[in-house]
């Protein structure tokens, strides 16, 4: 256990290593931070002296070295927009969009399974087949449209009058597609509680739940048929497996079979995927999150990048790194909790 | 005595107290911005953003009427005393959010701190001193008699100089202007405008409530709170309004213009601007843009008004001069000149019939449909046989590269920070000098000495009428020049909720006078 936990943090370190250098070197190319900090009457000669205060003048080595040196002691530098800390900017940041992956999570996790179950136990039904066709289109639809024809829907509201009003059917169709709205379309809410450090939390307030839902779904769309799909895949295999017929045959009952003997073995892929995929939904979050312009890492990184204002990307880009790093570490961690026969330092059992 | 006394302190007690507050301004505000402030150290940078929190938590001395005029704010009055000398008397009982007396001193001290910020040192170069006559009179002093002093007299909004003066518990200069890492002004204010900054968070929202002492009892703003949320993507902030989740956005992108006409329970309020849209044609890259005459073509053939048309739908006004309406130097005779036939000509003049291939630049995020300005204008070329070879980058690689003048033909906006025509010369036109730093985004290389000593009288002409039509000569020369090709003014485009009534606090600075808001 030590030494699998020792290997992963050198991985961590080496992970990070890489893409300070990666991203120290594309610096160039993402412009000039001086643009954005002053105005554009100001002198060539003033520019300059900023510059060199910054030390931006220095060479790509010298600047590194610098920036390596101070990193190794925790400091990854201030940012040149928020004049902060860049990790303490990061910190801020990281509970909003830690709310929003958690609360897609949870959509996720709460309807992938039973849908993916029923639709490999039950592959004839017409519910599966409405599934199955929806999670073709929830798939191939972007983000950014989902989350654009959610807010136009639940926030602004939509009124319908294709059909004829006078006539009832028409009528309860034109009410049945016309949508109140009322939804909050963007931010976190003013009605969040303080939890500790930089947490601010809307898990406990009405308010801040409802400003999570819209950014949530949004941010689940992209997720939930994939993971619909590959619960459906995995358990379809599996019943099919020889120990499954062998359960069938011994008469234990459907339930005790589909969930319990059936269900833990197609997790394993999954919780494999899933762990990936939440890697990449932080990635998402830089979509959703401008959207619904939602105060947390993604929209941070976007207009850190628009602005050039590098030492926060840098550090974005390697706590995203060390997120990762992370994330697939406990999903080897739980692999053995969910199958014992599987050994972390690849020793024989 | 003792009885007035007491009824002194009784108000005292009844102006301080939130209660009296909430009885004139009860209101809430939600406003969206497409960006927060990103300090609060009005000092530290030039910019709209900082601008508008200018005109909510501080006051200039005088301030911009909708028609470009001039009303006073902590100046009540303001005389000339020699041509290089205006008096200024101040308002009294004016209070700082600290509670602390605005006097002279604060406005020696903000002036002294405004020649030192980097950002603003260029407007005040003109003045040498402000000199104190008592605690309510100063006189402002410029080293050669300055047109402009009234204009630049609209950037000096007072700080409380007690307020900034000492040092923080860490030893650091509570004065100090920092362009990067926190200091005390960035994040601490206290000035006399009407509103104090209660609670901030960079890039998420910023709050500010009604300060209790404002001078101004007159004004007829009732909005006690004001949460400003920045919401940077276009779709997001119209829907905020659409929805009601905010009661003001601004800026309205053309693409929602008409969504949010539609919308019954929002009011759009567009202006005119006075931001113009140009593109420099390099002469030191391209040697056939010394020629005049290639010049002229270029400009008969690109089609203003089609691109405020169809690339702005209508959210510009077509412009073949870079002063717009209002402006000194706004001259009623210069008309876009478009004619494909005639350009032609003056190229087959030129000798250029067969046309030529040429680089052009243009940022793809930094004014409304740039890129699609850009090949619109590369497509029109077309016609008259030159090639271009189009880029769009996002502003922060463009301006580096207009820096170095990089492409042929580049696109720039400029707006004058002192709303005047000479500053658009000086920036635009000006023969390049790196030591004076004059022509510094004159990226096409044009040079007339002439044009420039114009300007240069001009702008130690005290009579305004014969500076007018000074500055006119100018726009008519470089117009007949073709020095530039400019495009259109971009317009400026406000939406707020039915109810609340934006328009009379609205101007074509951009600076809402959110102070005198009214809310139904």
């Amino acid at each position: 256990m030590l030494a699998f936990l020792v290997q992963r943090v050198s991985q961590a370190l080496l992970v990070m290593f890489v893409i300070s250098v990666i991203a120290f070197a594309i610096q160039d190319g993402l412009g000039d931070p001086l643009q954005e900090m002053v105005g554009m009457s100001v002198s060539s000669e003033e520019r300059e002296a900023i510059r060199e205060e910054l030390g931006l003048n220095d060479s790509f080595v010298v600047q590194y070295l610098r920036f390596a040196g101070s990193a190794i002691q925790g400091d990854l530098g201030n940012s040149y927009f928020y004049s902060k800390p860049a990790l303490e900017v990061i910190a801020e940041h990281l509970p909003a969009t830690l709310e929003l992956v958690i609360g897609a999570s949870l959509i996720i996790i709460v309807l992938s399974v039973p849908i993916g179950v029923y639709a490999a136990i039950r592959p004839q039904a017409w519910l599966s087949k409405f599934f199955m066709g929806v999670s073709t289109v929830g798939i191939s639809i972007p983000v950014f449209l989902t989350a654009i024809v959610l807010i136009q829907l639940f926030s602004i509201g939509v009124t319908v009058n294709w059909f004829p009003a006078d006539t009832g059917w028409g009528q309860w169709l034109n009410e049945f597609f016309t949508t109140e709205g009322g939804l909050p379309s963007y931010g976190r809410g003013d009605d969040l509680v303080h939890l500790f450090g930089t947490w601010e939390s809307g898990l406990f307030t009405g308010e801040g739940l409802a400003h999570l839902v819209l950014p949530c779904v949004s941010l689940a769309s992209i997720m939930l048929p994939l993971f619909i799909r590959l619960i459906r895949a995995e358990m379809m295999e599996v019943l099919q497996s020889d120990y499954i017929r062998y359960a069938r045959a011994k008469g234990l009952g459907a339930g005790r079979i589909n969930f319990l003997h059936a269900l833990k073995n197609t997790m394993l892929p999954v919780i494999t995927v899933g762990g990936v995929q939440l890697g990449i939904m932080v990635a998402y979050t830089i979509l959703t999150e401008t959207v619904f312009q939602w105060p947390g890492l993604g929209l941070m990184f976007l207009e850190a990048i628009t602005r050039s204002d590098i030492p926060l990307i840098v550090a974005y880009l390697m706590v995203v790194g060390l997120i990762f790093v992370v994330t697939n570490t406990l999903v080897d961690l739980i692999y053995g909790l969910v199958n014992p026969t599987v050994k972390l330092t690849g020793k024989k059992a | 005595m003792k009885k007035l006394l007491a009824a002194f302190v009784g108000s005292m007690a009844l102006a301080s107290t939130p209660v009296a507050v909430a009885a004139d301004a009860t209101k809430n505000l939600k406003v969206a911005y497409d960006a927060d402030p990103v300090t609060l150290d009005i000092h530290e940078q030039l910019s709209g953003g900082i601008m508008q929190l200018s005109h909510m938590s501080f006051d200039p001395l005088l301030r911009w009427t909708k028609d470009l005029g001039f009303e006073p704010r902590l100046a009540e009055s303001w005389e000339r005393v020699d041509d290089n000398t205006m008096r200024f008397r101040l308002r009294k009982g004016v209070k700082f959010h600290s509670g602390n007396e605005f006097t002279s001193a604060d406005v020696e001290f903000t002036f002294d701190r405004l020649k030192q910020s980097q950002d603003f040192k260029a407007i005040f170069k003109p003045f040498s001193r402000v000199d104190v006559i008592d605690e309510y009179t100063f006189d402002l002093v410029t080293s050669e008699p300055y047109p402009l002093l009234l204009n630049t007299a609209t950037y000096i909004f007072p700080l409380d100089s007690k307020f900034y003066s000492g040092q923080t518990e860490d030893g650091k200069d509570k004065g100090a202007i920092l362009k990067h890492g926190s200091s005390f002004a960035s994040d601490n204010l206290s000035g006399t405008g009407p509103y104090t900054v209660t609670e901030r968070k960079q890039g998420v929202r910023v709050e500010f409530e009604r300060f209790a002492d404002y001078w101004d009892i007159d004004s007829p703003g009732n909005v006690g709170k004001i949460v400003l949320t920045p919401i940077k993507e276009n779709a997001t902030r119209v829907s905020a309004l659409l929805s009601g989740g905010v009661d003001f956005i601004a800026p309205v992108p053309p693409n929602d213009l008409d969504r949010i006409k539609r919308d019954r329970n929002s009011e759009l309020v567009t202006m005119s601007g006075t931001r113009i849209i140009l593109f420099h044609m390099n002469q030191e890259r391209v040697e056939a843009f010394k020629n005049p005459k290639v010049r002229q073509a270029i400009a008969y053939a690109i089609n203003q008004e089609g691109i405020a048309a169809k690339i702005m739908k209508g959210f510009a006004t077509p412009a073949a001069q870079m002063s717009p309406a209002g402006y000194q130097g706004h001259n009623e005779n210069l008309k876009p000149r478009f004619d494909v036939e005639k350009a032609k000509k003056l190229m087959k003049e030129a000798g250029y019939e067969d046309g030529f291939t040429i680089t052009m630049m243009a940022p793809n995020n930094r004014y409304v449909n740039d890129d699609k300005i850009a090949q619109a204008a590369a497509a029109m070329l077309a016609r008259i046989n030159i090639k271009v070879d189009l880029k769009t980058l996002p502003k922060a690689q463009f301006w580096p590269e207009y820096d170095n003048r990089a492409a042929d033909m580049m696109l720039i906006g400029w707006h004058a920070d002192t709303e005047d025509s000479a500053n658009f010369y000086e920036f635009l036109t000006f023969c390049p000098d790196a030591d004076s730093g004059a022509g510094q985004y004159n990226a096409g290389n044009y040079c007339n000495p002439e044009i420039d000593a114009l300007v240069e009288k001009a702008n130690v002409e005290t009579d305004l009428d014969k500076r007018a039509a000074m500055l006119q000569d100018v726009e008519q020369r470089l117009y007949d020049d073709a020095a530039f090709l400019p495009l259109h003014w971009q317009d400026l485009a406000w939406a707020a909720k039915k109810g609340v009534n934006i328009e009379p606090v609205l101007n074509v600075m951009n600076f809402p006078y959110l102070g005198d808001l009214v809310v139904e």
